[in-house]
C-alpha cells in the first residue's frame, strides 16, 4: 500500500513543491531569497521563516557547500534498495550547509562508503543530479559530490 | 510556580510484556498495561475521567487506524474522553504529558496514559519505510531514503564532530539500556552486552550498529495520575 506523494503536473506557484521538483527535473536547484531580510530557503518558502515576510523571490542556489552531517545507510529504505543498495551495498545520505547559508538534506556521491569514518564533516560537496527510476516513474534527485 | 498548577502524582503503573506479541491484537496488549494500572491505584476503567494513548503507528504497523476508540472500548472506559498522539520515540512520554496537563490543569481529577506499539504485524522493510517516512517524504525520505536510525546518525556524525563524542561513548547507551533489560522480567531484550559487542555488531546507518539500535517489538506501558 504505497502512498506516494501525487502532485499537479502545473507548478502554479513557484514556491511550492511542484515547481521545486520540476526545477529539479530541469537540473536546477533554486531557493527563496526574502526581500525584506535576505533570508535564503531551499526548498523555497513563500513566506520568510524568519521574519515572516511574504515578499519573496527565486534565488539561484549555486550548489556549492559543505557536509555538516551524514550517514551512511547499510539497512535501507526499500526505494532505495530497489535501486540496487542492500546489506554488502551501502549508500551515503547527508545534510549539505550551502554557502548561500541554507541547509539541506541529500544524497551524498563520491564518497567512500566502506570506510564510514574517513569521511569528513566540513569537507566541501558541489550539486549533482541523480536519476533513478521510483515505482516505475523516471524521478530526479538531489546530490551532492565530494570534492577532490 | 505558577500557582494555578495542581501538583499531580503517579498512583498506578502497569508494565506490559514486551515482545513479539502475535498472541494478541492492539487491544489486548493495551488492556494487559491499563489492567495493572488500574489495579496498582485501586480504580477500575470507569473511575478514568480521561486516556491519552500514544501510539505512533496506528493503521500502520497495525490493523486499527483509531486506536484510542478501539483500546477505551475494550478497556470498558466508555464514555471516557480519549485522544491518540504521537511524538515519534517520544510518544509514550506525549501521551504522560497532555494526561499530566489534564490533572495539573483541574480539568480532570483522574487520567491515564498508556504508550502501546505493536510493529511486528508488518515486515521489516514496511516499518523501516513507515518510520523513514518520519520526516519530508519528498525531501528526506524519497530524495535521499533516510532510515530512522539513519536520522538518529545523522545527529551522532555532527556531534561527534562537534564535541569529540565517540562511537565507544554511545555503545555505552546500549550497554546501560540492555542492563535494565536484564533486571526487567517485562523487557523484549533480556542479555547483558560489552562495549565490544556493539562495536562488533553489523552496521545500521553508520554509526549506529545493530546493537546501538531498538528492535522492532510490541509492547504497551500505561500508568494512573
Amino acid at each position: 500500500m504505497a502512498l506516494e506523494s501525487k502532485f499537479s503536473e502545473v507548478a502554479e506557484n513557484e514556491f511550492y513543491s511542484p515547481a521545486y521538483n520540476k526545477f529539479l527535473s530541469e537540473r536546477k536547484l533554486v531557493g527563496s531569497k526574502c526581500k525584506k531580510c535576505g533570508h535564503i530557503c531551499v526548498p523555497p518558502k513563500p513566506i520568510c521563516p524568519k521574519c515572516q515576510g511574504s515578499e519573496v523571490e527565486l534565488a539561484d542556489i549555486k550548489g556549492k557547500g559543505k557536509l555538516v552531517a551524514y550517514t551512511v545507510v547499510a539497512v535501507g529504505a526499500p526505494l532505495m534498495v530497489e535501486e540496487g543498495f542492500d546489506r554488502e551495498h551501502h549508500y551515503c545520505s547527508g545534510v549539505v550547509e550551502l554557502e548561500e547559508g541554507a541547509r539541506i538534506t541529500a544524497r551524498i556521491l563520491g564518497m567512500d562508503v566502506t570506510k564510514p569514518d574517513q569521511i569528513k564533516i566540513g569537507a566541501p560537496v558541489t550539486v549533482e543530479y541523480v536519476e533513478a527510476m521510483h515505482s516505475g516513474e523516471k524521478k530526479t534527485f538531489l546530490a551532492f559530490r565530494a570534492l577532490p | 510556580v505558577n500557582q494555578k498548577v495542581r501538583k499531580v502524582g503517579v498512583v498506578g503503573i502497569g508494565h506490559g510484556k514486551f515482545g513479539v506479541r502475535t498472541d494478541v491484537n492492539v487491544s489486548e496488549l493495551a488492556w494487559e498495561a491499563m489492567k495493572l494500572a488500574c489495579v496498582d491505584a485501586h480504580l477500575t476503567p470507569k473511575d478514568i475521567e480521561f486516556c491519552a494513548i500514544g501510539s505512533a503507528f496506528s493503521g500502520m504497523t497495525y490493523e486499527e487506524a483509531l486506536a484510542a476508540v478501539t483500546i477505551t472500548e475494550y478497556a470498558n472506559m466508555m464514555p471516557t474522553g480519549h485522544v491518540r498522539c504521537e511524538s515519534a520515540c517520544a510518544t509514550g512520554s506525549a501521551a504522560v504529558h497532555i494526561a499530566y496537563m489534564k490533572v495539573a490543569s483541574g480539568i480532570s481529577d483522574m487520567v491515564m496514559a498508556l504508550g502501546v506499539e505493536k510493529m511486528t504485524e508488518v515486515d521489516t522493510p514496511t516499518t523501516v519505510e513507515f518510520i523513514g517516512r518520519g520526516g519530508s517524504y519528498l525531501w528526506e525520505y524519497e530524495n535521499f531514503g533516510l532510515t530512522f536510525p539513519g536520522y538518529y546518525a545523522l545527529m551522532a556524525t555532527a556531534h561527534m564532530a562537534r564535541f569529540g563524542t565517540t562511537m565507544e561513548d554511545l555503545a555505552r547507551v546500549a550497554v546501560k539500556n540492555h542492563h535494565y533489560g536484564k533486571i526487567n522480567e517485562n523487557a523484549y531484550l533480556r542479555n547483558e552486552i560489552t562495549v565490544e559487542d556493539v562495536l562488533a555488531s553489523r552496521p545500521i546507518a553508520w554509526p549506529n550498529k545493530f546493537l546501538d539500535c531498538c528492535p522492532i517489538n510490541d509492547g504497551a506501558i500505561a500508568i494512573s495520575l
